[in-house]
């Protein structure tokens, strides 16, 4: 399963030429509101017709303007989960679940309980969706685009409308769509932190072109990447394991570049994990420190810095298989004499690390 | 309360709830496809569908029963076609108030329908298209649900015209007792005939009543699908 798009459209008065290729897993389209995102989907979804161009889900010609054929939407079978729900206000959550059921294919694809257990619906199958609150309207219109057993499923910022403690809800629910199924999904959102926790592929958008695609890691560990992601959302994701939960409150992984010590989370032991790591939380040294409070001293060597128009520079470092960034002052870096190639060592504070950035791997 | 109506009155009041109730009925789907039309659809010509429509808000009833037998008299264009094809004659027949009636009511009625269908999110059915349901099955399940409300509303006010028409009925299929006289025929019958005063005011209650009643119960019905489609 492969989606590839290739598509010109006039919007406004940005001109969108977005090109790239949607593999299995979570493809995040990333950028700043107004580049083009939900464009790209509803062309994708059949939604909207771009003036030119090719997109194709598995060999399968969705659309393509030099043969004049578009498929119609109903036949595209992708599901489509929008940021506002639209749950239908006249069926209960039930009906709106196996609404789609009807002309979904027969073979394969997940049934009404086995959705109804991944997404912690059984309370609300009885319910009205004007009875329900936003995280749970969320989780029954995933259910409802899953359960019309779709080639692909389409989300367009399904979390932007939410609260922080809602989102927290509904994180854990994709990330196991993401490792329990193998639907591929196209996921729009211009929040770093999710496309950090779920992403598998980041496209990143900017002003109606991709500017940059690519695997998660690489993606976001690349110090060229940082303005578009903003230097304070701008970190690194790694992927590790867990190895021990210890008695006074710490999770301990393991990672390519050595251990991690982190406050405790709710992941069994063994299992991988995903942790983002801010630029702005990891500090530089020369030599080992000594008698320091941080657990997290890393040894590493240095890939690249770019130096933006601030005081600040980027510096990208190299631990084990797996890349970081830091973010210093100009001063720090020219005072140390960082310079590519270097051995240094990286320091991370434990308590610094976002709950809500570590996440199922 | 058989005696109290006589049976020229009570003929004219069944009369005129059949004739209703079938140009109610009969004009439904006409009235969703022109009000869909109207409220979804960006075609050439759009403006002269909506000014046709309401043309017999504006034009004198006598004109538009003249207008309705010109055409579908027996000697005009269609009416003469539909009875060399079909057998069927609507001139100073009970199938012509049906038709006059109809065309009457039906401004009110696209005007209910087409405010229900522009309620409707049109996001609503672009989900469901996405969830793989063809345009009819959308409409069918998404669409018309959600205008009900408008619908019966529509259709109510639509019957209460019917119930009411005079001036394109009695200009169209004149007003033949047990044939094409309806209730306001009747009255008017009544009213030209001296001591005709007081079958004349028993048929004016019955009016009231039949309206008031409708009026409730799709007020009622009307209530009850809203309800349902706020998902409450």
């Amino acid at each position: 399963m492969s989606l590839s798009v290739d598509i010109r459209h006039r919007l406004g008065t940005l001109n969108l030429h977005i090109a790239f290729q949607a593999p299995t897993g979570i493809t995040a389209l990333f950028g700043q509101s107004g580049t083009g995102k939900t464009t790209v989907v509803d062309a994708v979804a059949g939604l909207l017709r771009p003036e030119s161009g090719h997109i194709e889900l598995s060999g399968q010609i969705l659309f393509d303007s030099a043969s004049g054929r578009s498929l119609p939407v109903h036949r595209r079978r992708l599901g489509y989960v929008f940021q506002d729900g639209r749950l239908f206000p006249h069926m209960s959550v039930r009906q709106n679940l196996t609404y789609g059921q009807r002309f979904a294919a027969l073979n394969k694809g997940p049934s009404l309980n086995e959705v109804t257990i991944l997404l912690g619906l059984n309370d609300l199958l009885d319910r009205r969706p004007g009875k329900l609150s936003g995280g749970e309207k969320q989780r029954v219109a995933i259910g409802r685009a899953l359960l019309s057993r779709p080639r692909m499923l389409l989300m367009d910022e399904p979390l932007a409308a939410l609260d922080s403690a809602r989102k927290a809800e509904i994180l854990p629910y994709l990330e196991r769509l993401r490792d329990q199924t193998d639907i591929p999904i196209l996921y729009v959102s211009h929040s770093v932190a999710e496309v950090a926790r779920l992403a598998t592929t980041v496209v990143v958008l900017e002003a109606g072109r991709v500017v940059r695609a690519g695997r998660a890691e690489v993606v976001l560990s690349d110090p060229d990447m940082v303005r578009q992601l903003g230097v304070r959302e701008a970190g690194a994701v790694l992927s590790a394991t867990v190895r021990a939960h210890h008695a006074d409150g710490l999770t301990e992984l393991a990672f390519s570049g050595g251990r991690l010590f982190l406050p405790r989370m709710n992941i069994p032991e063994r299992s991988p994990t995903r942790v983002r790591i801010l630029a702005q939380d990891v500090l530089l040294s020369r030599v080992a420190p000594m008698g320091l409070s941080a657990l997290n001293i890393l040894p590493v060597h240095i890939i690249a810095i770019r130096e933006g128009s601030g005081p600040g520079v980027i510096v990208q470092i190299q631990s084990g298989q797996d890349r970081l960034l830091a973010r210093i002052t100009r001063r720090s870096a020219d005072a140390m004499e960082l310079r590519t190639g270097d051995a240094i060592y990286a320091v991370i504070k434990s308590v610094s690390i976002a709950r809500t950035d570590i996440g199922a791997g | 309360m058989s005696d109290w109506l006589g049976p020229t009155e009570w003929q004219a009041l069944a009369l005129s709830l059949k004739v209703s109730f079938w140009s109610t009925l009969l004009s439904l789907p006409f009235g969703i496809l022109v009000a869909y039309a109207l409220a979804r659809w960006q075609f050439r010509g759009k403006q002269v569908l909506n000014g046709l429509v309401h043309l017999p808000l504006i034009l004198p009833p006598v004109v538009t029963g003249y207008l309705l037998l010109l055409t579908f008299g027996r000697r005009g264009a269609v009416g003469g076609w539909l009875e060399d094809t079909f057998g069927l004659v609507l001139a100073f027949r009970w199938t012509g108030a049906v038709l006059a009636a109809a065309i009457m009511a039906f401004p009110l009625l696209v005007r209910a329908l087409r405010l229900a269908i522009e309620a409707v999110d049109p996001k609503l059915e672009q989900a469901a298209a996405t969830l793989g349901a063809p345009h009819w099955w959308v409409f069918a399940t998404v669409t018309l649900p959600l205008i009900l409300p408008g619908l019966i509303a529509g259709a109510v006010l639509g019957f209460a015209k019917a119930m009411g028409e005079f001036g394109a009925t009695i200009t169209f299929v004149s007003n033949i007792p047990g044939q094409t006289q309806t209730l306001p025929s009747a009255i008017y019958t009544f009213l030209q005939v001296p001591g005709g005063e007081d079958p004349a005011l028993r048929l004016v209650a019955v009016s009231v009543v039949v309206a008031m009643g409708a009026l409730l119960v799709s007020e009622l019905l009307a209530r009850r699908a809203a309800r349902r489609v706020a998902g409450a």
